[in-house]
């Protein structure tokens, strides 16, 4: 069954609704998570370190904390949010009481996703704007890789979370996945020249990598031939986990 | 036909959950679904919304086959879930535009719908509070109305009235009746007899995914027993001479409880008492809707003659 766009939607307005009514609880914490991260790492550590890929520290660390922002906000989502819809709260099955199918479903969660990392993102983006990190011009073309970013997280999310058998292995996917991708996808410190031989290309496999160099790529304002690389693993792994998350979707969905 | 299910079988891995089911649901009508848990009906009900596809054979709802097109028969239906699926935060009213938006309504098809249904269903003294902070009774009613949010033509309702106080019941029950008044087709599964045997015109009571009978309640009750009922709480010890007294006599027994059923109560009364019964505990009642379920299912109950 081919997705429904307008039944999709209502299934975007829906999480939309809950989310008017919650978004000052939600909001706050997810902001200042990169301001901290910003203001720690980049003024506090940045005060003993001259200089990183060519530029001060704050500003190497800006980018990338923009990538995480988004990755942060499709996370939470399609992972806690999606399963306790779909296995406590009952809200798929009552969807597919309407015309609604579970292709719709999948691509209203997604939609929605991409809609919470753009919020975070978006708004990390304005602020390192406003603290000239990023020349505005600049800004604006960074702006599209934040839902790119939040595709990337929401596919790979809930291909996790459609296969899960029990709510408490969301740790390991916060702990052991997505916090050494933080660690480690060059947001910290420039990945490419602490690594040598066949560890330059195991790291290309890093989800989280290719975000933060199309972000650098883009504060930086330099087009290299690297950005269609970037662009291909993220929309070709988007896709393919997307692909196969519809198929898990429906199966478990129409049991 | 609003539904017309067609030696539909269900099977979960190596389970059979519905076995060749016939199932014939007439426009108009308020039609039951009974059976012991596990009998198949949820599952009945998923295949006949088209969410759940058969393993074999064919169900047509508005004369439309389910499985070719879930998404225009599921236009014109409405489904009450067992459980209620609310969101929690949000007060009815939202609930229910939320619901409306799943439908494609318009935002002024929504507002009218959601005003008509606070009204209906008695929901407009909390209709901005919060689900979360609502009785469980004002809860099912707003289940019941989002499912109407579409204006149904078929309401499929998944034991609407389970846990339910007396007061809460009957309102839902009048809402049923004025709903089947207003031409709209009611299928139901329950668990209480007495909900059964008010509302169904016709009902079918299913064990192992089979259909055990199917017709209006009083031609069950009438078909399959009889009139009239007594019943007697006596030592089962002497359950073998009462039975043997009366072995022409149709009859149901369980732990201390023998019922005998006959067309003419007075007369089988006598006949009872004459056989030796304990004048206490024994009664003459009208057989019901429990007496034919338990003969045909046996459930808790061994089956007499």
């Amino acid at each position: 069954m081919r997705v429904s766009p307008r039944h999709a939607l209502s299934v975007w307005k829906r999480n939309f609704a809950l989310y008017r009514r919650t978004w000052k609880m939600n909001l706050l914490p997810n902001f200042f998570e990169p301001i901290l991260y910003l203001v720690s790492m980049g003024i506090g550590v940045g005060a003993y370190i001259q200089e990183m890929g060519g530029t001060s520290y704050i500003a190497f660390l800006a980018p990338g904390l923009v990538a995480v922002a988004a990755m942060n906000g499709a996370s939470f989502e399609v992972t806690y949010n999606a399963y306790v819809r779909m296995n406590f709260e009952k809200t798929y099955e009552s969807m597919l009481t309407t015309p609604i199918q579970p292709e719709d479903v999948l691509a209203g969660e997604i939609l929605w996703a991409m809609t919470r990392s753009t919020i975070y993102g978006g708004c990390f983006l304005l602020v390192v704007a406003a603290m000239g990190l990023v020349p505005p011009l600049r800004a604006l073309v960074a702006f599209p890789i934040v839902p790119l970013t939040g595709l990337l997280f929401a596919a790979i999310g809930i291909a996790f979370s459609l296969r899960i058998p029990s709510i408490d292995l969301f740790s390991f996917y916060f702990t052991l996945f997505l916090m050494p991708l933080f660690l480690f996808s060059d947001v910290f410190f420039p990945l490419q020249e602490r690594l040598t031989g066949v560890w330059l290309q195991v790291a290309e496999l890093l989800p989280l990598l290719h975000p933060v160099r199309l972000m650098r790529t883009a504060f930086a304002g330099e087009l290299g031939p690297m950005v269609a690389w970037d662009l291909a693993y993220v929309a070709l792994l988007s896709m393919l986990l997307l692909w196969a998350a519809a198929r898990v979707t429906r199966r478990r969905l129409t049991q | 036909m609003i539904v017309s299910c067609r030696n539909v079988s269900k099977v979960f891995d190596d389970r059979v959950v519905v076995d060749e089911l016939d199932l014939d649901v007439p426009a108009g009508q308020c039609f039951g679904l009974l059976g012991p848990n596990g009998a198949g009906k949820t599952t009945t009900l998923k295949m006949i919304y088209g969410v759940t596809r058969p393993t074999s054979g064919t169900v047509h709802v508005f004369g439309e086959d389910v499985s070719r097109d879930p998404r225009s028969v599921r236009k014109r239906l409405g489904v009450t879930l067992q459980e209620n699926a609310l969101i929690e935060v949000l007060s009815s009213v939202d609930n229910l535009r939320v619901f409306g938006r799943y439908h494609l309504l318009s935002e002024a098809e929504i507002e009218a719908r959601v005003d008509s249904l606070l009204d209906f269903l008695d929901l407009r003294s909390h209709a901005t509070l919060p689900v979360q902070a609502l009785s469980g009774g004002y809860k099912r009613r707003l289940s019941i109305a989002l499912s109407l949010m579409n204006d149904p033509e078929l309401l499929i309702l998944d034991e609407p009235t389970t846990g339910l106080d007396p007061a809460v019941r009957l309102s839902l029950w009048s809402r049923v009746g004025e709903l089947r008044a207003r031409g709209k087709t009611v299928l139901l599964t329950t668990h209480y007899m007495d909900e059964a045997e008010r509302l169904c015109d016709r009902l079918a009571i299913l064990s192992e995914g089979r259909v055990l009978v199917d017709g209006a309640p009083k031609q069950l009750i009438l078909s399959h027993l009889a009139r009239d009922a007594v019943e007697l709480d006596q030592d089962p010890s002497r359950h073998a001479a009462l039975l043997g007294a009366l072995h022409d006599v149709k009859s149901l027994r369980g732990g201390r409880r023998l019922i005998f059923y006959g067309d003419d109560g007075p007369a089988l009364l006598d006949a009872t008492r004459r056989a030796g019964a304990d004048h206490e505990g024994l009664h003459l009642r009208p057989t019901n809707l429990e007496d034919v379920f338990l003969s045909l299912t046996g459930t808790g109950l061994e089956g007499g003659a």
